[in-house]
């Protein structure tokens, strides 16, 4: 199956949520619940994208310090907390992903 | 000023305006530079992280001017590798991309004036890299109670320089990536820059509740097909937050 399709249909859905308001002429507000509901959006996506990743193996739970991507997510989330720097945090997880695979396998 | 004869005036004027409209234009296109640090390493990211998860190179390339969204197309990148279904992927990007319905709001009264060819053009540039510059400007203007007859000028200058570096800097991520062994285990930037992204953004008990709520289930829900569990827990942690700003406020 081509994704492209698919992919030009989420571009339009974009370009019709970025036009929206645009093209209402300015004389409509979100409505606040709305605006709350939004901002959260992020925050809540984000973390159900990456909890799954990091604390799942083969689809199950592993908590364990076998779970190499689960130590250096934690690595990461500590950098960003500290430096609140994309590329930083980015690099110091792959750092300790390559390093942790190096040692333990 | 010497004599002139009204039509040299009035070309004047014409002159006057282009050259007004071009100061727009670059002054958008120079205060768009900063910005495109960042962007620029994500670009790259985004198009080895497509590549590594199955799409190919033209389909990755075309994702980054149909959808032009870089976190919207980091998640479809990954719920593709992930094997969602379509209308997951659809979906998810439309529920991402919400927010720039807010932006939408935002620039609209400024832009209430312009033809709807301008409207249009403006509003596939308005990512979040664009509006952040544009908004900024609006700023300033209304502080100084102006409002410059050409800005409009100044939002396409912004928007167009970050549409043509995310374009540049995806094609030598895909470039590279195809290059990449898979035991770099490069797919892991994906996760990495999702926390990148959402932990130094958890500034309130209402945001920390959404991100540990739909975390939770997500995990929970991990064995559903398609990956609909992730919408259900999104909607769980946004539900949740909401609920707790609520509870604060009464």
């Amino acid at each position: 199956m081509s994704w492209l399709p698919w992919l030009v249909l989420a571009g339009l859905l974009t370009f019709a949520t970025r036009l929206s308001f645009i093209a209402l002429l300015g004389r409509v507000e979100a409505p606040p619940l709305l605006r709350r509901a939004l901002r959260l959006v992020p925050p809540a996506v984000l973390s159900a994208i990456v909890v799954p990743e990091l604390l799942l193996r083969g689809g199950r739970i592993d908590p364990t310090l076998g779970n190499h991507r689960l130590l250096a997510g934690l690595v990461a989330v500590g950098v960003a907390l500290w430096t609140r720097n994309v590329l930083a945090t980015i690099a110091a997880g792959m750092v300790a992903l390559w390093l942790l695979q190096a040692v333990f396998t | 000023m010497s004599l002139t004869s009204p039509r040299s005036e009035s070309s004047r004027a014409a002159d006057s305006t282009g050259a007004t409209r071009r100061r727009e234009f670059l002054f958008g296109c120079r205060d768009e530079l900063p910005i495109l640090l960042g962007c620029l390493p994500f670009g790259m990211i985004y198009g080895l992280l497509a590549r590594s998860a199955g799409l190919p190179a033209g389909v990755s390339q075309a994702m980054s001017s149909v959808i032009f969204a870089g976190s919207a197309q980091f998640i479809a990148a990954q719920l593709i590798r992930d094997g969602a279904t379509a209308a997951v992927v659809v979906l998810t990007v439309l529920v991402v991309n919400l927010r720039h319905a807010l932006y939408s709001a935002s620039v609209a009264p400024s832009l209430r004036r312009l033809s709807w060819a301008w409207k249009a053009v403006l509003a596939y540039l308005l990512t979040d890299e664009a509006y952040a510059v544009v908004i900024s400007r609006y700023g300033r203007d209304d502080a100084r109670g102006e409002t410059p007859l050409h800005r409009h000028w100044y939002f396409l200058g912004a928007g167009i320089t970050l549409w043509a570096s995310w374009q540049v800097s995806t094609a030598i991520g895909i470039f590279v990536g195809m290059r990449v062994p898979e035991r770099w285990s490069l797919d892991f930037t994906l996760p990495l820059t999702f926390i990148a992204l959402v932990f130094p953004a958890v500034k309130d008990r209402a945001a920390a509740a959404a991100a540990i709520g739909a975390g939770v289930v997500a995990v929970g829900l991990a064995g559903f097909p398609f990956k609909l569990g992730l919408l259900a827990a999104a909607a769980v942690g946004i539900v949740a937050g909401l609920a707790l700003e609520k509870e604060k406020r009464t």
